[in-house]
């Protein structure tokens, strides 16, 4: 960003008068004459008793003071500092950190050309080296990388916590082949359940939520379960199927199994079926280069593929 | 011994310094064992870090800090000036207003009012009675001078003024904002000009509050206390205007590798360099005071108290620069170094300067021939250095343990410790910060004791009032 000039020569010219103040009275005060007052010889002013002398400043803090100044004067040549003057060096701090990137970028990139042309069930096998020793760089770049990126949300050890899914079982909400892991890890995931209160009724949102609970509690209010079914086949099907298994395609979560994304208990299902829920996954393509993305979507696949 | 109003008025101080500095480092001391132990907000809002960290902050430097400069330079003014204080209804309003400000403070932080802004949290009713207050104190100050016997202002009413009318121009201009209801306001100023006036507020507040007002207490406690005449007067001219003018563009330095504009950043990096010297300067003329009677080191704790004061003083003055050096700065910001270092200032140079002040001040307030014991200043005096000692060691080690952490980075550009592992290092250092704490305010209690001692015994009794050794007053 660049100011106008009178503000820029302002700030030259306030700088400049500071610098050369401090000179002066540096200056002014290490000339000033001992004849005024002798050594030992106090100033004549007294207050409660207080007096003071006059010694000369010393001189290593003097010369101190003119070192930081000419020290001052050198930085504002080299660095920007003077208004709109951008320094001889042309140093900013957008140049140092992209030079710093770089470097970074280009120690990755030899780093990661022994593997990343592999496909990803390929790329999750450690190597073998002619010497016997076993090299598994790219899983150890995928953990860092997840450490740094996804272990916020999906825990440190992958196993997910209430609203964040799992990663390690083998329950998967947008499939848990290496592409749906690229698409779920570079475009994102947005999972939407739509609230149903309203065309359920309070009745019709007890009976669905015993229908889906039957599944893993069986022998509930059968009756409850029978009316919960006709609605679910009216309502729910489209998104977690006629078998209730979940939809991979829309991201529609199985409502058979005993794997709960967002918390079981009997409050807490009536209120997603009555009011909705919304999950995002945030995309990483902005985030992250495609190279870090696939060496991460191998680190997950490979998770379910340990087990 | 006979009323005297500005004695009278200067032993409110007195007494408020102790009490709210007892109050003010229990809180750090609390919060400093929450770093340790988060659960020691027991899930309880108003006792979380978050709301009593500026809580500790205020009340050890506006309440504790303000009330031993505020009673100082009252006290100071009247001596030098041989002056009765000017307006004596309106000094009153000042020791009483400032009280109504901190238990407003007390009364809002922990309940989550504030501005969010270091070190000027008040909300605006607040910051505005503040204004009414500081400008009550302009005018009792500047009027006792105005009155003065003495043809010339002494060095320590200098640096007292500088404090004065800084501080209310950095208050004013800081907390420049548009009220939306009682306790909500937002700042006129947009984006990165707003964080710029905020350190620039911020970094003169530790420059005239904490740095040139306990320079006025230096100025005038030391040689009295000392007996010797000051080094160097020419010194004391040079190093207060630098000091002055180059304090003034130190804040951008809060700011290095922001969205603050480079030449900004460097002009508060090159001013920060400058102010080596000035800052210097204050320590070289009140450690110099001594020469000639460095006896008095061995014999006088008081003494000792000021001196050690003195050497945190250009310990925290020489660390302050450096860490404004962009390189060292991309290492130290936002790690417990910062912490170390201003608690080196804090502790070590306006604790003990003011512990030392008030040990000399007490016994002439309350006309004792000196204070109850003086085996216990020597042991407040080495219960708190050893705790300084201890909390500033364990915060460099654990600043620059987390500097180095967080910038380490593997081969594939990740981050080789997430930021939990490096609070986890951290613990030790924390539970050793605690300790220097609790020894830092053990010294206080022993204060707070010696005090109450000193003012209820009868046998050490002067006979002659303070006032009337000063002769004839204006």
């Amino acid at each position: 960003m660049v100011m106008s000039n009178a503000w820029s020569i302002w700030i030259i010219v306030i700088v400049a008068l500071h610098i050369i103040a401090y000179a002066w009275l540096l200056f002014s005060t290490s000339k000033m004459k001992a004849k005024d007052h002798k050594k030992g010889e106090t100033t004549g002013h007294e207050w409660d008793g207080i007096k003071e002398y006059n010694n000369p400043l010393p001189k290593w803090w003097l010369y101190m003071f003119v070192l930081t100044i000419i020290f001052a004067v050198v930085y504002l040549v080299l660095y920007p500092g003077m208004g709109n003057y951008k320094g001889t060096l042309d140093w900013t701090q957008e140049k140092e950190w992209a030079a710093e990137n770089e470097v970074v970028k280009a120690k990755k990139a030899e780093l990661f050309a022994t593997f990343i042309n592999k496909s990803i069930p390929e790329m999750i096998k450690p190597v073998i080296n002619e010497d016997g020793s076993i090299d598994n760089t790219a899983m150890e770049i995928g953990e860092r990388l997840f450490a740094n990126h996804c272990s916020t949300c999906h825990g440190s050890d992958a196993g997910g916590a209430i609203g964040f899914p799992s990663l390690i079982d083998d329950d998967w909400l947008y499939g848990s082949k290496p592409e749906n892991i690229l698409q779920s890890i570079a475009q994102g995931r947005n999972g939407v359940m739509p609230p149903w209160g309203a065309a359920l009724g309070d009745e019709g949102v007890t009976q669905v939520a015993a229908y889906i609970r039957n599944f893993t509690v069986p022998g509930q209010d059968q009756n409850e379960v029978a009316e919960g079914q006709k609605k679910y086949s009216m309502f729910c099907i489209a998104c977690h199927g006629a078998d209730a298994k979940g939809n991979q395609m829309l991201g529609g979560p199985n409502l058979t199994d005993d794997i709960w994304l967002h918390s079981y208990d009997d409050s807490r299902l009536e209120s997603i079926i009555r009011d909705g829920i919304a999950a995002i996954m945030p995309k990483h393509k902005e985030l992250l280069d495609d190279d870090s993305i696939k060496v991460l979507a191998a680190y997950v696949y490979s998770l379910q593929n340990e087990q | 011994m006979n009323y005297n109003f500005n004695d009278e008025l200067v032993k409110k101080f007195t007494t408020a310094t102790i009490l709210w500095g007892i109050v003010g480092m229990l809180v750090g001391v609390f919060i400093a064992a929450q770093m340790a132990w988060p659960a020691l907000n027991f899930d309880i809002p108003w006792l979380t870090f978050s709301r009593l960290r500026p809580l500790h902050t205020n009340a050890v430097i506006f309440a504790f800090g303000g009330n031993a400069l505020i009673g100082t330079s009252f006290y100071v003014v009247y001596r030098t000036c041989k002056a009765n204080l000017y307006a004596p209804k309106l000094a009153s309003f000042v020791f009483w207003g400032y009280q109504l400000v901190i238990l407003a403070a007390v009364l809002t932080l922990p309940f989550g009012y504030t501005q969010s802004r270091e070190y000027a949290e008040l909300i605006w009713p607040i910051d505005i009675f503040l204004t009414l207050v500081w400008v009550a104190y302009a005018v009792v100050f500047f009027g006792t001078i105005t009155k003065r016997k003495e043809p010339h202002i002494y060095v320590a009413n200098w640096f007292y003024a500088a404090f004065i009318i800084t501080i209310a121009v950095l208050h004013i201009v800081n907390n420049l904002q548009v009220p939306v209801n009682w306790h909500l306001s937002y700042s006129v100023f947009p984006g990165a000009v707003d964080a710029l006036v905020q350190w620039w507020y911020g970094h003169n507040a530790v420059g005239f509050f904490l740095t040139a007002g306990f320079l006025g207490m230096m100025y005038y406690f030391i040689p009295k206390q000392a007996e010797r005449p000051i080094y160097s007067y020419r010194l004391s001219i040079v190093h207060f205007w630098a000091l002055v003018s180059s304090y003034m563009w130190a804040g951008p330095h809060h700011l290095h590798y922001t969205s603050l504009p480079d030449w900004a950043q460097s002009l508060g990096m090159v001013f920060s360099l400058i102010l080596l010297a000035p800052s210097w300067g204050g320590m070289i003329n009140g450690i110099m005071t001594l020469s000639g009677a460095w006896h008095k080191l061995r014999d006088d704790p008081i003494i000792k108290l000021m001196i050690v004061s003195l050497s945190f003083y250009g310990m925290s003055t020489f660390e302050g620069p450096m860490m404004s050096i962009k390189t060292v700065n991309a290492l130290s910001h936002y790690t417990d170094w910062t912490i170390g270092h201003v608690h080196s200032g804090a502790l070590g140079w306006v604790a003990l300067m003011t512990v030392g002040a008030l040990y000399a001040l007490i016994p002439k307030l309350w006309g004792k021939k000196g204070m109850y014991s003086t085996q216990l200043i020597n042991v407040h005096f080495w219960v708190a250095t050893l705790g300084i000692v201890l909390y500033i060691a364990s915060m460099w080690i654990a600043g620059v343990m987390q500097g180095l952490m967080w910038r380490d980075i593997n081969e594939d550009g990740t981050v080789v410790y997430s930021f939990a592992q490096t609070i986890k290092a951290t613990y030790p250092y924390y539970v050793v910060r605690l300790l220097g704490g609790i020894l830092f305010i053990a010294g206080m209690f022993v204060m707070l004791y010696n005090f109450i001692k000193t003012v209820k015994t009868d046998k050490n009794d002067k006979a002659e009032d303070n006032v009337a050794e000063l002769g004839e007053m204006a």
